[in-house]
C-alpha cells in the first residue's frame, strides 16, 4: 500500500496519484507507484511539450524515421541510412561531471546502435556557467574528461560541437550529446515486441543500485543541497559498451532479432513497457531472472535502476541459443527474462509471486499537459555605441575571449580521427565523416544554438539555431538533410518559461520548413533551474547534411596567398545588439538579436552549394559570432596567412567588423574567378561585396584612409592560450 | 606475405590498420581473435590500437595474458617480426618482449593530434632514407609517457633501439616537443633482435591528405618492402 506522500516523494503530483489509482482500480504498490512515477516523469513522458512538439515538421521523401523511436533515420542513397539523435546529460553532468557526461555519450550511442547502425560520429554542446564561477574549472574539466573517456575507449571520433560559458548555467550546466550512425536501409531495427510468445531477453551489463529513479531527477529542480543527488548518477563502463555494440552488430547480422530497445532513461522499466506497447501487446518479467550484481534488489530498484550498457530484446522464438551463443563470446551476461503475452498488462513475478501487474495503456500513453504559458516579451531596441573603441584593440580582446577562443584544449582531449574517415576535423562549421568504403561521399555534422539570442527572443533564437546549422553545412559544400533538436529550458510551471518553449519550438519549425530541414529526433530536458532561476532558454541543434563528392568539399584553409580575393556574401548591416561585441566590449546585454530571414539564408545556402558544385570557390566559412573580423581572423589563423580588407564607406568600422548580421558567408575566390562569381550572385539576386585580399603574414584593415595590422602569430597567440592559461591560474 | 592483427575485446584500431595495410600493400590482413591460440602462417603480426580490456588494472596489462599471447611471444622469440601501435605497444612492454612501460601522460589527459617524429637510427622498420627525416603522425592515448631505468635507456641509445622520438617541426628534439612527458623523447622502440616495435603513433591513420597526412603510407610500404 502506498500514500499520496510517497507519490508526492517520487516526483508525482497528488491529482497524477489520483489518476494512477483510477487506472489500476486499486490502491498501486510502492513498485507499481515506481513505475508510473517514472513513465509519467518529464523525461520520459514529455507531458509539457508533447502538445508543441507535435507542431514540428517532421517529414521529408528521404526520411526514414522520424521522432518516436529511439533515433531519426534519413535515406543517404547507395541503400544506406544515417541514424542520429541528440540527447541531454545536464542534470547527473552537475553532480557528477565526469560520470554524468560519460554515460550521456554512452546513452546517446546506445540509442544509433539499438537501431541496427553502426556509431561513426560523435558530437557535444556544454554550456558552462561564467568561468569565474567556483565550480566552473571542476565542472569542465570533469565533462571534457568524461567525454573523452567514454567516446575514446569505443573508438568512435568525436568530431565536433560547441563550449560556451555565461552565467546563467552557474547553477545548472548543460551537456548534450549527439550521435550519428550508418545502417543499411533494410537492416534498420525497432523497438517492438511481435506477438505474444515471444521470449523477452536482457543483455549486457549487470543491474546495480545505480542511477535509481534518475528520470525522475532530471525531471526536478535543484536546490542548493543537489550534492545529495549523487547516487542517482549512473556509472559507465565504456568498455562493456564496446562490446554490448560489437555483440549488437554481430547479433543483427542474424534474424534473431524482432525487436529492441536500450535500457535508458527509466531502465527496464520504460523499454519494457514501450516495447510491449508498441505492438499493442503485454509483458511478462520474471524479476528473479535478472542479472543483479548487488544482493537483494528489490523489485523496485531493479525496475528503476539505470544501471548502463543494457538493452532488452524479443526475440524470435527458438533462437534464443544462437543469440546467446554471440554474448557468451563478448562475454557479456544473457538471460531470457519473460515473455511477450497479450494481456495488454505489464506483469512482474518474484519467486512466482504477482509484485506488479498495470495496465500498459496510461504508461505508454503518459500525460499530456496544457501549461499555461506567457509568449516572450520582446526587449527593446536598445542603441549600441560604436565609437568608444579602437577596432584592433577590440579584435585582441574578442578573438581571446572564452567564447571566441580556440576549443583545441577540449577536442584534443577527444580521438578524433578513429576509424579512419574523419576529413573535417573540430573547430571547424561542421565535423565531416567519410561514408566508410566509399571515397567520395561524406556526411557533415554540426551543432548550434546561441542562447543570448534565444533568451532576447526565443522565437528568433530557435529560428536562428536551425538557420545557423543550415549554413555550417553549406559552408563545407554538405546538402542540409535533417535536424535532431534538444529543447533545454527552466521550469515550465513557469508561464514565462514555457512561452519561451511554445515560441523557440515555433522559430524552429518555422525555419525547418523554409530550409527543408525536417525534424526526425529530439529530447526535452526541462527544469533546468537552480534554487528558483531558470537557464537561458537552449534550444540546441543537430543538423546532419551530405557531400556527394568529396572532391568539392569546402575548407576554411587556404593554401597560398596570390591572387586571393576576399568576398562576402548577404548584406553587412552592422547589427551590434545582442552581438559578443556588445556584451564585451560595451558591456551591454540586452537588445534585439538579428533579423533572420530564412528565404535569404535558402538562396544564399544555394549559391554557395552551386559554386562548390561548379568548383568555381574551395574555401568557405560563415560568419556568427563575433562577426566578419572573428571569421576571417579564423581563417587566417588556421592558414597562417594574413589579409589587407578595406571598410565600405557607408557603415562604422566596428558595425561592419563586429555586427552579427545573419546569412553570411566568407568566401575566397581565385581572382579570374571573382568576375564569374560575382556575375552569378548578381544573376540570382544576391548580395555580394569584394573586401579585400589574401596577404601574407598580418591582418590588415584600412578605413579613413588610415591603416591598422596585428600579426598573424600575435592573433594566434591571443586565440590558442585561453584555456591554457585558465587552467594554469 | 601473411600480416595477421590480433583483436582484442576493446580493440577499435583493428578495422584501420587492417585498411591502411590492404590499400597500401594489397596483402589482406587476417583477423585473429584473442582466444586463438596458433598464428599458423603469419609472417608479421600486429597489436593494433585501442583500449583492450577497457584499460582496466594497467593499459595492455590484461591483453598481454591473452591465450593469443603466448603464441605471440613464441614467434617473436623466433623473430617473426611484430608491431605494437598505442595499445599494442602498451601489450608488448607489459608482456616483456620490450623493455620500460608506458605511463599516464604527464598532463593526465588524453592526447590525440598530429606530432612530429624523428628517427635517427638505423634498422629493421626504418628506410635508410628516412633517417633523421621528420615525419608527421597522429597520436591519441592517455597513457603514452614511456619510461624505463636508466640503464634500460642507455642500452637502448647505445644499441640504436630508438625507433622514433617527439620533436619540433625542424627535427629538435627538445622538451617542448614531448607531448606526454616520455623520457628521451621516445615515441617508439624496438627489441634487442630488431623484430619487434612498438610506437605510440598511429600510422594506419595517416594515409590520406584529406585526413591529415601521408607519412604512413611509407611506414607501411617500407615494413612490407624490408620484410619481402
Amino acid at each position: 500500500m502506498t500514500t499520496v506522500e510517497q507519490a508526492i516523494e517520487l516526483g508525482l503530483s497528488k491529482d497524477e496519484y489520483q489518476q494512477t489509482i483510477e487506472y489500476m482500480n486499486r490502491i498501486p504498490n510502492l513498485t507499481e507507484l515506481g513505475i508510473f512515477s517514472a513513465m509519467w516523469s518529464e523525461h520520459c513522458s514529455y507531458k509539457s511539450s508533447r502538445k508543441w512538439l507535435k507542431t514540428l515538421p517532421t517529414e521529408a521523401p528521404w526520411v526514414i524515421q522520424g521522432p518516436g523511436e529511439n533515433a531519426g533515420i534519413i535515406d543517404i542513397g547507395n541503400g544506406l541510412a544515417a541514424v542520429f539523435k541528440m540527447e541531454s546529460h545536464n542534470h547527473p553532468s552537475f553532480i557528477e561531471p565526469y560520470q554524468g557526461a560519460a554515460t550521456g555519450v554512452g546513452g546517446i550511442m546506445r540509442d544509433v546502435f539499438t537501431m541496427g547502425a553502426r556509431p561513426i560520429a560523435n558530437l557535444n554542446c556544454l554550456r558552462f556557467g561564467s568561468p569565474s564561477h567556483h565550480k566552473t574549472k571542476h565542472l569542465l574539466s570533469g565533462v571534457v574528461a568524461g567525454i573523452g573517456g567514454y567516446g575514446n575507449c569505443m573508438g568512435v571520433p568525436t568530431i565536433g560541437g560547441e563550449c560556451t560559458f555565461d552565467k546563467g548555467y552557474n547553477g545548472n550546466i548543460l551537456v548534450n550529446a549527439m550521435t550519428v550512425g550508418i545502417v543499411k536501409k533494410d537492416k534498420i531495427f525497432y523497438a517492438k515486441a511481435g506477438s505474444p510468445g515471444s521470449p523477452v531477453v536482457y543483455v549486457g551489463a549487470k543491474t546495480g543500485r545505480d542511477g535509481i529513479h534518475g528520470a525522475s531527477m532530471a525531471s526536478a529542480a535543484f536546490d542548493s543541497d543537489s550534492d545529495s543527488k549523487r547516487p542517482t548518477v549512473q556509472v559507465g563502463d565504456p568498455f562493456t559498451e564496446k562490446l554490448l555494440l560489437e555483440a549488437c552488430l554481430e547479433l543483427m547480422e542474424t534474424d534473431c532479432i524482432i525487436g529492441i530497445q536500450d535500457m535508458g532513461a527509466a531502465g527496464l522499466t520504460s523499454s519494457s513497457v514501450e516495447m510491449a506497447a508498441k505492438d499493442n501487446n503485454g509483458i511478462e518479467i520474471n524479476i528473479d531472472k535478472i542479472p543483479v550484481r548487488e544482493t537483494k534488489m528489490t523489485p523496485f530498484e531493479i525496475m528503476l535502476s539505470e544501471s548502463q550498457e543494457r538493452m532488452l530484446m524479443v526475440l524470435k522464438p527458438g533462437s534464443e541459443n544462437k543469440a546467446e551463443e554471440i554474448f557468451k563470446k563478448w562475454e557479456l551476461d544473457f538471460s531470457v527474462i519473460g515473455e511477450i503475452t497479450d494481456t495488454k498488462n505489464i506483469v512482474l513475478k518474484e519467486n512466482n509471486n504477482i509484485v506488479a501487474n498495470i495496465p500498459l495503456e496510461p504508461l505508454a500513453n503518459g500525460l499530456i499537459y496544457e501549461r499555461t504559458y506567457e509568449k516572450n516579451i520582446i526587449t527593446k531596441k536598445v542603441n549600441i555605441p560604436n565609437n568608444n573603441s579602437n577596432w584592433l584593440e577590440s579584435l585582441k580582446l574578442l578573438i581571446s575571449n572564452h567564447d571566441l577562443c580556440s576549443r583545441r584544449w577540449i577536442w584534443e582531449q577527444y580521438d578524433h580521427m578513429v576509424m579512419g574517415d574523419t576529413i573535417g576535423m573540430p573547430g571547424s562549421e561542421s565535423g565531416i565523416v567519410r561514408i566508410h568504403g566509399n571515397q567520395d561521399q561524406a556526411l557533415a555534422i554540426t551543432t548550434d544554438c546561441t542562447p543570448r539570442y534565444c533568451e532576447a527572443n526565443a522565437k528568433l533564437g530557435g529560428m536562428q539555431a536551425v538557420a545557423e546549422c543550415y549554413r555550417n553545412l553549406c559552408s563545407v559544400g554538405a546538402l542540409p538533410l535533417a535536424i535532431t533538436d534538444c529543447l533545454n529550458f527552466g521550469n515550465p510551471e513557469n508561464s514565462i518559461v514555457m512561452g519561451q518553449i511554445v515560441s523557440a519550438i515555433e522559430g524552429i519549425s518555422s525555419a525547418c520548413k523554409v530550409l527543408s530541414m525536417p525534424v526526425v529526433a529530439g529530447n526535452v530536458s526541462l527544469y533546468n533551474e537552480t534554487e528558483g532561476k531558470s537557464i537561458p532558454p537552449t534550444p540546441q541543434i543537430g543538423a546532419v547534411g551530405l557531400i556527394n563528392d568529396t572532391k568539392k568539399q569546402l575548407l576554411n584553409i587556404i593554401r597560398k596567398n596570390n591572387n586571393q580575393d576576399i568576398l562576402i556574401i548577404g548584406q553587412t548591416t552592422g547589427h551590434l545588439e545582442c552581438s559578443i561585441y556588445a556584451r564585451e566590449i560595451e558591456k551591454i546585454e540586452n537588445g534585439q538579436p538579428p533579423n533572420v530571414d530564412l528565404d535569404k539564408e535558402l538562396s544564399h545556402g544555394k549559391f554557395i552549394l552551386n559554386l562548390a558544385d561548379k568548383e568555381l570557390i574551395s574555401i568557405c566559412k560563415d560568419i556568427s559570432d563575433g562577426g566578419l573580423a572573428i571569421a576571417l581572423a579564423e581563417i587566417c589563423i588556421m592558414s597562417n596567412l594574413g589579409c589587407y580588407i578595406k571598410k565600405p564607406k557607408e557603415i562604422n568600422v566596428n558595425e561592419w567588423l563586429y555586427g552579427e548580421d545573419q546569412g553570411r558567408y566568407i568566401i575566397i575566390s581565385e581572382s579570374n574567378n571573382t568576375e564569374t562569381i560575382i556575375n552569378e550572385a548578381n544573376k540570382n539576386n544576391i548580395s555580394i561585396t569584394v573586401i579585400g585580399k589574401v596577404e601574407e603574414n598580418s591582418f590588415i584593415v584600412e578605413h579613413n584612409n588610415s591603416k591598422q595590422e596585428i600579426s598573424i602569430d600575435k592573433l594566434s597567440n591571443l586565440r590558442n592560450n585561453w584555456f591554457n592559461n585558465y587552467f594554469e591560474k | 606475405m601473411k600480416p595477421n592483427i590480433i583483436v582484442f575485446p576493446g580493440s577499435n584500431c583493428d578495422r584501420d590498420v587492417y585498411i591502411a595495410i590492404k590499400n597500401i600493400t594489397g596483402h589482406s590482413p587476417k583477423m585473429v581473435w584473442h582466444k586463438d591460440t596458433s598464428l599458423e602462417n603469419a609472417n608479421l603480426i600486429v597489436l593494433p590500437g585501442g583500449f583492450s580490456h577497457g584499460d582496466y588494472l594497467r593499459s595492455g596489462s590484461i591483453a598481454s595474458r591473452a591465450p593469443i599471447m603466448k603464441e605471440v611471444i613464441k614467434k617473436a622469440k623466433n623473430g617473426t617480426p611484430v608491431i605494437g601501435i598505442c595499445n599494442g605497444f602498451q601489450i608488448l612492454t607489459e608482456c616483456g618482449l620490450l623493455p620500460g612501460a608506458l605511463m599516464r601522460n604527464n598532463k593526465m589527459q588524453f592526447i590525440c593530434k598530429y606530432t612530429h617524429l624523428v628517427s635517427n637510427y638505423d634498422n629493421t622498420w626504418i628506410n635508410k632514407k628516412q633517417l633523421g627525416k621528420v615525419i608527421f603522425l597522429p597520436v591519441a592515448h592517455h597513457d603514452g609517457n614511456y619510461y624505463a631505468d636508466d640503464n634500460t635507456i642507455e642500452r637502448l641509445i647505445k644499441d640504436n633501439r630508438i625507433a622514433y622520438q617527439y620533436c619540433t617541426s625542424a627535427g629538435i628534439i627538445e622538451q617542448s616537443s614531448n607531448i606526454n612527458g616520455s623520457t628521451n623523447n621516445i615515441a617508439g622502440i624496438i627489441s634487442d633482435k630488431e623484430n619487434v616495435l612498438g610506437m605510440m603513433p598511429h600510422p594506419e591513420r595517416a594515409i590520406n591528405t584529406k585526413l591529415g597526412g601521408e607519412d604512413g603510407i611509407n611506414f607501411f610500404k617500407n615494413v612490407f618492402e624490408k620484410l619481402g
